[in-house]
C-alpha cells in the first residue's frame, strides 16, 4: 500500500491519533494521513492509557488505507545508551504493519531504519530541531529523509528561503499546543522528575501532576511537588508544563509568564502563504487530546485546505474553545515579536 | 487517597439524606457497570493500572456523588453521599452533561479543565487514564446505557440531551 505518490498532493492534513478511535475518527473527518505511536517510550506522548499496541496499528493501518489515508508513525524519542531494543521493535513492526512513514529525531533511529527497512519513508520530527538549511540536508543526504518537521520558531519568509535550499517537503505545525523550548532539547521536566521528555516521552507525567482547589476557587497546578502556576476562580487554566508557567522575580514579585503562557497555535488564517512559502503537510497537534477535539479541528482544516485548493476563502472555524487559556496565537510564523 | 473532608458543598442541594434514593438507584446503576464491562473489554486494557482505583464523579446538578471502580472482573458503579465523600483516589467534578458527554467523546476533557468547567483532584495519572480509556470506546455509553432501559430510558436521554443542546 506504501507508495511516494500518496504523499504527492500539497496541502497534506496531518492529524493527530491516541487511540485507534480518535485514528478511526480523523481519517472520518478528514485526515489525509494520521500520525500516532505505541505504548511506550518510543514516542514523544507517551502518557497513560494513549496509543496504540501493535495489533491496534495493523488494524488501524487498514481502516486508513481503505479509505485513502495514510499512517506515520512516531519514533521521534531518544534512545538511552545502549538501550535500543524498543525502537529496533517499533520499526520493525512499522515496516511489518504498512506505515507509511516513520517519523524520527534520533540519528541512530534514522540509520536503523535506512538501512533495515529501506521502503520505509523516513520524516525528520520536531524533536530533531533541524531549523537550517544545513542540518536538514544532512538528514537528508545521510538518512534519505524525505520530510522535515520545522520548529515553532520560524517565520514564514524564513521557512520559503529554507525551501529553496533542501531537496524535501517542508511539514509545519497549524494548529495546538505552542511549545517553543528547542524541541527535542528540553530537559525543564527532566530537571523537575527525573522523568525525560525526550527518551521517556514524558512531558509533565501525570503521575507527578496534581491540582489542587483552594477554598476561594483558585486552583493550583502542581508538578513535583512544586506548584507552576495558579489560576484565580472563574480565569481559564494551561497545560502542567514548566515552560507555561507563571513565576515570581524580584522584578516581577506579583508572578509572570517567563517563558511562554497557556496558548495555542492556530495559523488557519496564515495556510495560503504558507502553502505558497512551499509548505508541503499542514500538521495539527493533540494526540493526548479527545476524539471530539479530533473531529472539530480535523473537519474544521480541512474545509480550509479545500476551499483555498478551489481558490475560495476559507470559513474558518472558531477553534478558540479547545485551545489551551481559551487563547491564540500565530506566533513566531507572523513575527518573532509575538510576545 | 485523598481528604474528603475539603471538598465545597453545591449551592443548589442543601444537606439532606440521600439514602433513599441511593438505594433505589443501586441495583440500576450496577446493571450499567457490567454490561459496559461486558461490551466493552478492551477499554479496561488501557486503565490496566488503575483498575482498583476507586474514583468518585461528581456531577454538580446530582445530591449524591458516584463511585467507580473500573475493575474488569468485579466493576463498582454506585452512588455514594456528597457531605462528606467517601475516600478515593481521584474525583472527577462537572456539570452532569459534561460528564455525559466526556464520557461519549462529544467533548473534549483538555478544553473542559481550561475552561474550568471540568475539576479534577487526587491521582491524576489515573484521571488521564480513565478518560483515554473512555475515549477510545466506539459509540455512545449513554445511549447503550438509555437502550437498557428501553423507550422510558432513550426518552429521558432525549429529554436531557435536548436540554443542553447537544
Amino acid at each position: 500500500m506504501r507508495a511516494e505518490g500518496r504523499f504527492s498532493e500539497a496541502g497534506e492534513l496531518v492529524c493527530p491519533a491516541g487511540t485507534p478511535a480518535a485514528l478511526r475518527t480523523a481519517v472520518d473527518a478528514g485526515a489525509d494521513s494520521v500520525y500516532c505511536g505505541f505504548r511506550n517510550a518510543t514516542n514523544a506522548r507517551n502518557f497513560p492509557g494513549l496509543n496504540f499496541s501493535p495489533e491496534e496499528l495493523e488494524a488501524s493501518v487498514a481502516y486508513a488505507h481503505q479509505r485513502g489515508a495514510k499512517v506515520l508513525l512516531a519514533l521521534n524519542t531518544y534512545p538511552p545508551a545502549g538501550k535500543v531494543d524498543l525502537w529496533r521493535d517499533a520499526a520493525a513492526i512499522a515496516a511489518r504493519v504498512g506505515v507509511d512513514a516513520c517519523i524520527v529525531a534520533d540519528m541512530g533511529v534514522a540509520q536503523h531504519i535506512a538501512t533495515n527497512h529501506p521502503s520505509l519513508r523516513l520524516h525528520l520530527s520536531v524533536q530533531a530541531a533541524a531549523s537550517s538549511p544545513e542540518a536538514i540536508r544532512y538528514y537528508c543526504q545521510n538518512f534519505g529523509v524525505k520530510r522535515v518537521v520545522l520548529p515553532r520558531i520560524l517565520t514564514i519568509p524564513e521557512i520559503r528561503a529554507i525551501k529553496q535550499e533542501i531537496p524535501c517537503e517542508i511539514e509545519t505545525f497549524i494548529f495546538g499546543n505552542h511549545g517553543l523550548m528547542v524541541e527535542g532539547r528540553c530537559s525543564l521536566t527532566n530537571w523537575m522528575t527525573g522523568e525525560s521528555t525526550n527518551m521517556d516521552g514524558v512531558c509533565s507525567p501525570a503521575a507527578k501532576v496534581t491540582y489542587e482547589e483552594d477554598a476561594d476557587g483558585a486552583l493550583r497546578s502542581c508538578l513535583g511537588g512544586v506548584t507552576i502556576d495558579s489560576f484565580a476562580p472563574g480565569e481559564t487554566a494551561g497545560y502542567p508544563t514548566i515552560c507555561k508557567g507563571r513565576y515570581t522575580a524580584p522584578h516581577r514579585p506579583e508572578g509572570y509568564y517567563a517563558f511562554e503562557e497557556p496558548v495555542s497555535l492556530n495559523l488557519s488564517r496564515l495556510l495560503p502563504d504558507l502553502m505558497e512559502a512551499g509548505v508541503h503537510a499542514f500538521k495539527i497537534e493533540g494526540r493526548q487530546r479527545s476524539k471530539s477535539y479530533v473531529r472539530k479541528v480535523v473537519g474544521s482544516f480541512r474545509e480550509a485546505v479545500d476551499a483555498i485548493r478551489a481558490g475560495a476563502t476559507p470559513d474558518l472555524a472558531d477553534l478558540v474553545a479547545l485551545t489551551e487559556g481559551q487563547k491564540e496565537t500565530q506566533g513566531a510564523f507572523k513575527t518573532k515579536k509575538w510576545r | 487517597m485523598t481528604d474528603a473532608t475539603t471538598h465545597r458543598p453545591a449551592s443548589r442541594w442543601p444537606i439532606f439524606p440521600t439514602a433513599p434514593v441511593r438505594a433505589l438507584l443501586q441495583p440500576v446503576l450496577a446493571r450499567v457497570v457490567r454490561r459496559i464491562a461486558r461490551r466493552h473489554p478492551e477499554m479496561f486494557a488501557r486503565i490496566a493500572p488503575y483498575q482498583q482505583a476507586d474514583f468518585l464523579i461528581v456531577a454538580r446538578e446530582l445530591p449524591f456523588a458516584l463511585h467507580l471502580r473500573p475493575d474488569p472482573e468485579q466493576p463498582v458503579f454506585r452512588a455514594v453521599p456528597r457531605y462528606p465523600l467517601p475516600d478515593h483516589d481521584a474525583r472527577i467534578e462537572g456539570p452532569f452533561m459534561l460528564l455525559l458527554n466526556l464520557v461519549d467523546g462529544e467533548d473534549d476533557g483538555d478544553a473542559a479543565f481550561f475552561s474550568r468547567d471540568l475539576v479534577i483532584s487526587g491521582n491524576t495519572e489515573a484521571v488521564v487514564s480513565l478518560r483515554n480509556a473512555l475515549d477510545d470506546v466506539d459509540g455512545s455509553i449513554a445511549q447503550e446505557t438509555a437502550d437498557l432501559f428501553g423507550p422510558p430510558g432513550r426518552a429521558v436521554l432525549g429529554v436531557l440531551r435536548r436540554r443542553s443542546g447537544t
